[in-house]
């Protein structure tokens, strides 16, 4: 797969696509070792939605690409991913720290996905509606623990160093009301950038299976 | 706080008790037993409920055998047989059918 | 034993069910505790030798397929710790003891993964090991581990689906897939035989006697070979047994496990063992402060 210049949505797509699998990979790093075992479960099924939304994504950038959803979410080179530097973080085996990235990521991307409902590409927006109605169980699972944890000095402490990740997630066009919901002054943002190592890390076990036996093999 | 679940498979079907866990309030119990009791769209409703509003009763008194209440409290077969020779019937009537109100009988 | 045990024995034995409130002799319950906790702690360590392969499952299928096999899993221990609980036993206790090694897992449990190989044949064998002597639990005397069981049992038939799907996919896919598959047969089929239980005959066992469980292990090993070495030969696979062979009366005879090495594995000196139970107590230790803040009371 080129990757000459793609269009601006397939950009969007790639871009939300990514992010949606990548942080339900983190969030499955939890899998087994949440802080008790009704969490466990309850967390399982938000990464797996995650990957879910992915995968529609995939599929739908897959048209414009060519391949399929899988090539798509496992063929790339690590430089050509286009998640946010928020979702890459390892936060394993810190809970403050997941809830935060839990909370701010929720937020910012129901601001995103309600914007996605109004696309002028009727799948898309199909899916971003699709999307929202799944994540609005997300949101009550994120502000249960926010009730919980939002006195916790490291939670608070998490949130401080994960908002400027967190508005990095949004177009510079949206993080003002990002800003508002959380109630937070906007600050200088972490940016999308080409990922680095931890990303190249993460990507080499991703792939390290699909990527012991040729291009085009099942599994 | 323990929560009990209580679970409802099918519309119209009655709510059967599927299982407990532990949850420290009800938005957390809520999310739990969605997880537990429906995350493979196994039922369509459920009852979340804690496990102190449930209280068991296990005894209840049957001293003087008031079982004219029940079906089992009744035995006709004696009397039948009489009323009927004494109505001189040759054949029994149909066992299975219901009696007809006096005011529909033609 | 009292006449009041001797009644519940024949109670029992008489296909009597009990419920968490009922009289119950002390060695009837401490059976039961220990059982049911052995289980608990089963699910929970099941889980280490499949969690890392959600990372690497080879698509997004697979991935969503295994992630959602390790969640019922840990929701089964969920499910399994609450009947410990309501017989007296809090969690956080069973969690303590399975990290400090004073009780036990199954072995299967004790050993490493290696390859995506292993994904699907645990997933597909060890699984349908298991759901044998589930299924057998559906008879337990003890009604709620029972009603239990039968939740449990409804939710693991995909899990052998899903194994067995993946075994499929690479057996007949490239050589290199088809020999991860026979190389973790290779290394999981002594795991297997060991995982029924010695040949202890079922009217010896007070497991069954007491109506706890009501198959025999040499009975459940049976019908597992029964049910899953023809599934096995007829993908071409080799099963690392020479003895391995049915017998006109239906009887699966084979070369005798090591069972000095079963007790050895389940007393913690599997390959594996100390480094997953260490694996616990640090990720245990790690979250401690969750369950403190919002499960305020212990149990």
């Amino acid at each position: 797969m080129t990757r000459a210049q793609a269009e601006p949505r397939t950009e969007l797509l790639l871009a939300l696509a990514d992010d949606e699998l990548i942080l339900g990979w983190r969030n499955s790093e939890w899998t087994g070792i949440a802080p008790f075992l009704e969490e466990d479960v309850a967390f399982s099924s938000i990464a797996q939605n995650e990957i879910g939304h992915a995968r529609a994504l995939y599929e739908l950038a897959a048209r414009e690409l060519g391949g399929d959803a899988d090539s798509i979410a496992f063929d790339r080179r690590p430089e050509e991913y286009r998640c946010a530097p928020l979702v890459q973080l390892q936060l394993v085996p810190d809970w403050a720290r997941t809830i935060a990235r839990h909370v701010l990521y929720e937020t910012a991307d129901a601001i995103r996905v309600e914007a996605l409902k109004d696309h002028e590409d009727a799948e898309l927006a199909g899916i971003a509606a699709k999307i929202e109605r799944e994540e609005v169980y997300h949101r009550l699972h994120a502000e249960m623990w926010l009730e919980r944890l939002r006195s916790e000095p490291r939670y608070v402490e998490a949130v401080e160093e994960l908002w400027p990740y967190a508005l990095g997630v949004l177009d510079a066009d949206l993080r003002p009301a990002l800003a508002e919901r959380v109630g937070r002054d906007e600050v200088e943002a972490v940016e999308r950038t080409a990922p680095g190592e931890e990303f190249a890390a993460l990507w080499a076990e991703m792939t390290m299976v699909r990527r012991s036996a040729p291009v085009g093999a099942q599994w | 706080m323990i929560w009990e679940v209580f679970r409802q498979e099918r519309k119209g079907q009655p709510f059967v008790h599927g299982g407990s866990f532990h949850a420290p309030d009800q938005a957390f119990a809520d999310a739990y037993a969605r997880e537990f009791y429906a995350r493979r769209q196994e039922s369509v409703a459920l009852w979340v409920v804690p496990r102190d509003a449930i209280h068991p009763i296990e005894e209840f008194p049957d001293e003087f055998d008031l079982k004219y209440r029940r079906v089992d409290g009744y035995s006709i077969k004696a009397r039948l047989k009489e009323a009927r020779a004494r109505a001189g019937a040759t054949e029994p009537a149909d066992a299975e059918a219901p009696a007809q109100p006096a005011s529909e009988r033609t | 034993m009292t006449a009041r045990e001797q009644e519940f024995l024949e109670y029992v034995q008489g296909g009597g069910l009990v419920e968490t409130d009922d009289w119950m002799p002390d060695e009837y319950r401490a059976r039961l505790i220990k059982f049911i906790e052995m289980h608990g702690n089963s699910e929970l360590m099941g889980v280490l030798p499949e969690r890392d392969w959600i990372l690497r499952a080879p698509t997004l299928q697979r991935k969503l397929a295994l992630t959602a096999k390790i969640q019922d899993e840990v929701g089964h221990c969920q499910l399994i710790y609450r009947v410990v609980e309501d017989l007296g036993k809090p969690r956080e206790r069973c969690l303590d003891d399975l990290i400090a090694g004073k009780s036990k897992f199954h072995n299967v449990f004790h050993y490493p993964t290696k390859s995506w190989g292993d994904v699907g044949v645990i997933a597909w064998l060890v699984d349908a090991a298991a759901i044998i002597s589930q299924k057998a639990l559906l008879k337990c005397s003890y009604a709620p581990y029972a009603r239990v069981m039968k939740k449990v049992c409804w939710e693991e038939s995909f899990h052998i689906l899903h194994g067995r799907d993946t075994v499929l996919a690479m057996v007949t896919g490239t050589a290199e897939q088809r020999e991860l598959v026979q190389e973790a047969l290779n290394r999981w089929w002594e795991p297997l035989m060991h995982f029924h239980g010695t040949p202890i005959p079922a009217d010896e066992d007070p497991m069954v006697q007491w109506r706890i469980k009501s198959q025999g292990n040499e009975e459940a090993r049976q019908q597992f070979l029964e049910g899953y070495v023809p599934q096995i030969r007829e993908l071409g696979l080799e099963i690392p047994d020479p003895k391995l062979r049915r017998g006109e009366d239906g009887v699966w005879t084979y070369a005798e496990p090591d069972w000095d090495k079963l007790v050895a594995v389940v007393t913690g000196h599997g390959p594996a063992s100390q480094e997953r139970l260490a694996f616990r107590r640090l990720s245990r230790a790690e979250v401690d402060w969750v369950s403190k803040v919002v499960l305020a009371e212990a149990a």
